[in-house]
């Protein structure tokens, strides 16, 4: 158990090599290391949480459908639990607790109101196939969501049911094959994906049974469209477009793009991770685009939760809407709203999940959107792009900026002139940036700019805020050309340093080994 | 850079020891330096027929995943099993206990299309 | 910050949007301060009715929630951080998934359990892919008796034609046809993927996993064992019974209803299958100065490095919802969890003795452990009916199978920890009432 106990100090680092500024080091987390549930656990411990049932409880179960092997939970206290899992929240860093510019992933502040909404009894509590007559609140809330979304996107007609960025792409892509195959045209089975798109685009396409045809892009960031009308043809389905793009750039020559697109009856499906950056600006539907999704953890500020729950809703056009999953909410003459029944919608292309969706995250959303209003979402990016490109000009002093600007919500930043100079990577320059209290941005991602950062400030960062990372960023610069083994070496100041992930992959071990305490499931 | 001079090099960074009908492939040190440290590689089945070029495997470091090429066309006879358990001996000893599979060569001489240690080290820039 | 850019306006960092495609706004009503939005939204919670005697099951639970779980789950060190891309800041998350990884791995009996998927419908889905892309075949076999909506989230995810599923069918008792199920695997041009079973079904019948594992098995097939996670504290689990993976609902762990989510998609499986579990998983290794630490491990099968050869798009998705259930499961402890498991049976048996003595049974014979189907005359109507008697009254299972007439007067329903006798009691007096009036 020593080691877990052993502090950052103790790995023969001094004070020195710890940043320090005005206020003294600044740690990004602190806290020891914790033990694990199981280490935790002692035979009896527990809190009283439901009655005991009695005896008899399981006498209707046949014996040979019983357990029968032990159920090695932990077995801990109260007190014990609420004092783990505080601990181990220490071990974080979060946009609670300071500035986190992870680039693609619009880290932005989560509204406590949107949480106290969603944990209103009458939202929590409501069962998912709860007879409409019992849900108008919800339901409501739904169709008026839809209803917002296909507004902002300049669509027709927008599902709530995706439970993620992926999950609506994949659901978009369905729809297009539907619509598609609905007009008898089966022989288009490829998809056309720029070479600066998330991993999940090529992947959705394969995952809906379609092949990836890869474009490059050109110079300046934007898709070659040479390249993209050669790619173009009777095959093409579909062309899923990031825009603006990862790399922070709106697509200029999206009116040529997607005319191209149509022509080639092809259909344009655009990703709307990066929507942060032009609400009010630029409405894909409005432009052409057929069919996008949102990421409601993205731009509309539900919490990111270490890794979801999300939201993705797909907003389409008339062409697609007919094709939508269902149940969507409806609006019936009299006022009440209800979801869609069973065969109502009979081109729908099914259900992408249980239920209608995640709900939870759907109320936060809107709350958002009731907060802000349609010119306040316009000032969201306008505050987004303002930021990033602030951010954009300081970190320029020292680091490379592959494409000109004004970028949109996010830009990249290249260290390899630096890589060049010192062979410091942009690895050691994010680990690094930990030690001086902060998190790193999206690192070696897209993967067309060698050694790049992406960074994406966000709207809710003050302007000390920016100056701030601005400053450490430039620091690790020096940092670089004066002691680099020291880059080489972070993060410092840790609970823990870099990890042998080798191992970890080649040996995976997924799981502690089962609690001896608890070998007999219960008493009897 | 170990380029070992008695090899066939591809530009996909496989190399190829002739022995009469029958080859050895593996990956070169230059590119098990570039993965970093390899964590699994997928095997295809022995008795599969490839053509030049074809893909017969995937090899996975921490952080990326790569196609295998076949340099030359032929039978897959032999795969290395102790990659399972060992996959760090590419990275260890790329070009002995680091081979990879064992081919019936279609036409032994198209290992002749293949780089020379020079040719390859020149690729490689080292 | 205009002034450092040296720009006037803010416009000018939007020329770069083609003036033709250029939106002028968004046509949505002013935005509101927090005190009127409160308003609004306590407004809307109040509209709906979640006040009712609820027997309402099918796949969703009401719980009793511990409350240490909000506690955890509303720190924002745990809801406002991403995905533990920098493992040196991210032990917090990472830890709780291995620890999330463990439990759900003892609870199901299976190993490798990822760090979760979005539902469990959608792990439904991605578990019978799995199967085609083990053996190499393309053809599912599935209970009729495994939640429609899963089943319905399989078809769409199947819908591209290149694999098939078929639906088993099911005896008068409940369970699955394991004769329909031989015959099916005995099919020599036509192999079979994998077989999935429900557990409690979706009638609420405990099927004979362990001999649809066996005949699964002998074929060649990867057999799947849909589950509750709750029901496993006192169940056979999925390791037991000889599955290959297991998948699930979550949300009996520690989350709230929420009118549909999010929840959480539990998925386990063997050793053997550990490359072709989709999504995340954290493994535990050292750091250089040979501290115990916890990172996202076999990344290298996932789409944003493999990209269109990866097994799933999926990313990263419900580890807030994990944690919910890590929380849980820490509180309730292995007693604990067999207790909420036994008193929901216990009530169970409660209800239908008291449904029964005024006339009300069983649908099928099958033995159950908290949920069962009776047989209303004119369900439909009593549901409805019911409601404005305080009582939600299951599910009318015509709404899942409309075609099937053997279920056209069946509501499903269901009892947990959380249920009373004053619920029973005021259920069973409604539906007597309603069917005194009725004759």
């Amino acid at each position: 158990m020593t080691t877990l106990q052993a502090r950052p100090t103790d790995v023969g680092l001094s004070e020195r090599d710890t940043p320090e500024g005005s206020l003294g080091p600044r740690r990004a987390v602190g806290a020891s290391l914790q033990p694990t549930l199981a280490e935790l656990s002692v035979p009896g411990r527990h809190s009283d949480q439901v009655p005991h049932p009695p005896a008899d409880a399981l006498a209707g179960i046949p014996a040979d459908q019983l357990r029968g092997s032990a159920l090695g939970l932990p077995e801990v206290s109260e007190p014990q639990v609420i004092r783990h899992f505080t601990n181990l929240s220490h071990l974080n860093y979060s946009v609670d607790g300071g500035f986190y510019p992870l680039g693609s992933c619009t880290m932005k502040h989560n509204p406590r109101v949107n949480e106290w909404s969603a944990r209103l009894p009458g939202f929590a509590n409501l069962h998912p196939l709860a007879p409409d007559a019992l849900a108008q609140g919800s339901l409501t809330l739904l169709w008026e969501l839809q209803a917002m979304l296909s507004e902002i996107a300049g669509m027709h007609a927008t599902t709530l049911q995706p439970a993620a960025g992926a999950h609506g792409e994949l659901t978009g892509i369905l729809l297009i094959r539907a619509y598609h195959h609905g007009r008898g045209d089966t022989a288009r089975d490829e998809v056309i994906v720029p070479d600066s798109s998330h991993g999940t685009n090529p992947a959705t396409a394969s995952m809906a049974g379609f092949k990836t045809v890869t474009v490059r892009s050109a110079p300046d960031g934007g898709v070659d469209l040479d390249a993209l009308r050669a790619a173009l043809g009777p095959r093409t389905a579909a062309v899923m477009l990031t825009n603006p793009s990862t790399l922070g750039l709106f697509e200029r020559r999206i009116v040529e793009l997607l005319d191209a697109t149509h022509t080639a009856g092809a259909l344009a499906y655009m990703d709307g991770a990066n929507m942060n950056a032009i609400l009010g600006r630029f409405k894909p539907g409005a432009a052409g685009f057929d069919v996008m999704h949102f990421n409601l953890h993205k731009t509309f500020s539900t919490p990111h939760g270490g890794g979801g729950p999300g939201a993705g809703p797909v907003a389409v056009n008339e062409r697609l809407a007919p094709f939508l999953p269902g149940p969507l909410a409806v609006r019936d003459a009299d006022g009440s709203c209800r979801l869609e029944v069973t065969g109502e919608r009979p081109t729908s292309i099914g259900r992408m999940r249980a239920y209608q969706g995640s709900v939870g995250v759907l109320v936060r959303a809107y709350a958002y959107i009731r907060t802000h209003g349609g010119a306040g979402l316009r000032l969201v990016s306008d505050d987004a792009v303002l930021a990033a490109n602030y951010l954009r000009q300081r970190v320029g002093e020292a680091y490379e900026l592959p494409f000109p600007g004004p970028c949109k919500h996010e830009f990249v930043a290249t260290a390899k002139p630096l890589r060049e100079a010192t062979g410091v990577r942009t690895l050691d320059v994010a680990k690094r940036l930990i030690d001086h209290g902060f998190h790193p941005p999206t690192i070696y991602f897209p993967l067309l700019v060698e050694e790049c950062l992406l960074i994406e400030p966000t709207e809710t960062e003050t302007l000390e805020d920016l100056d701030a990372f601005a400053d450490a960023l430039l620091a690790v610069h020096r940092e670089a050309h004066e002691r680099p083994d020291l880059l080489h070496e972070a993060p410092l100041t840790t609970p823990v340093r870099r990890l042998d992930e080798a191992t970890a992959a080649r040996h995976p071990e997924l799981k502690w080994r089962p609690v001896t305490g608890a070998q007999t499931p219960c008493p009897q | 850079m170990d380029v070992p001079a008695g090899l066939r090099y591809s530009d996909d960074h496989e190399w190829l020891r002739a022995d009469g009908a029958d080859g050895t492939v593996g990956i070169t040190r230059y590119a098990a330096d570039e993965l970093g440290d390899v964590v699994f590689v997928e095997l295809p089945k022995v008795g599969r027929s490839l053509t030049r070029g074809e893909t017969f495997g995937v090899i996975e470091s921490v952080k990326t995943a790569s196609d295998l090429y076949a340099p030359v066309a032929g039978e897959v006879i032999e795969v290395n099993g102790a990659l399972a358990g060992a996959p760090d001996l590419i990275n260890t000893d790329p070009y002995a206990a680091g081979w990879i599979i064992r081919l019936r060569l279609t036409e032994p001489a198209e290992a002749g299309l293949l780089k020379d240690a020079d040719a390859y080290r020149a690729l490689i820039g080292g | 910050m205009l002034g450092a850019l040296g720009i006037e306006s803010v416009e000018a960092l939007f020329e770069d949007i083609p003036a033709s495609v250029r939106a002028t706004g968004i046509d949505l009503p002013p935005g509101e301060p927090e005190l009127v939005l409160q308003r609004r939204m306590s407004g809307l919670a109040a509209r709906n009715r979640v006040d009712l005697a609820s027997f309402l099951g099918a796949g969703v639970y009401h719980h009793h929630l511990p409350t240490t779980v909000d506690t955890i789950l509303s720190r924002g060190e745990f809801a406002s951080a991403y995905t533990p891309y920098q493992p040196e800041i991210s032990q917090g998350t990472l830890q709780t998934i291995y620890e999330y990884q463990s439990m759900l791995a003892e609870l199901t009996g299976l190993p490798v359990v990822s760090a979760s998927h979005y539902d469990g419908a959608a792990a439904t889905a991605e578990a019978a892919l799995m199967t085609i892309r083990a053996t190499g075949r393309d053809r599912v076999l599935a209970s009729r008796a495994i939640h429609r909506h899963y089943l319905e989230t399989t078809q769409t995810y199947f819908s591209d034609g290149r694999h098939a599923l078929e639906e088993l069918p099911t005896l008068p008792d409940g369970t699955t046809d394991l004769d329909a199920l031989e015959a099916a695997l005995a099919d020599p041009h036509r192999p079979v993927a994998g077989v999935l079973l429900g557990q409690p079904n979706a009638f609420g019948v405990l099927e004979p996993m362990a001999r649809a594992a066996t005949l699964a098995h002998a074929a060649g097939a990867l057999f799947v064992a849909v589950v509750e996670p709750v029901s496993l504290a006192v169940l056979a689990s999925p390791g037991e019974i000889g599955a290959d993976i297991a998948v699930g609902e979550g949300q009996p762990l520690g989350i709230a209803p929420q009118y549909g989510g999010p929840y959480l998609g539990i998925l386990a499986a063997t050793q053997e299958l550990t490359r072709q579990v989709p999504g995340r998983l954290v493994g535990r290794t050292l750091d250089v100065d040979g501290r115990r630490a916890f990172v996202m491990t076999l990344r290298a099968r996932e789409q944003d490095i493999r990209r269109d050869r990866a097994a799933s798009n999926i990313c990263t998705n419900q580890a807030l919802c994990a944690l919910a259930a890590t929380v849980y499961l820490a509180t309730i402890g292995p007693h604990g969890l067999r207790d909420v498991a036994a008193s929901g049976a216990a009530n169970a048996r409660r209800l239908e003795s008291a449904l029964a003595a005024v006339g009300v049974r069983r649908v099928h014979s099958g033995a159950y452990l908290n949920e069962f189907a009776v047989r209303v005359p004119d369900a439909a109507a009593v549901h409805a009916a019911l409601l404005d008697e305080g009582v939600l009254a299951g599910l009318p299972l015509v709404r899942w199978y409309p075609d099937d007439p053997a279920l056209t007067d069946a509501l499903l329903v269901c009892a947990t920890e959380v249920t009373t006798d004053a619920d029973i009691e005021r259920f069973a007096s409604a539906v007597a009432t309603r069917m005194t009036v009725a004759a």
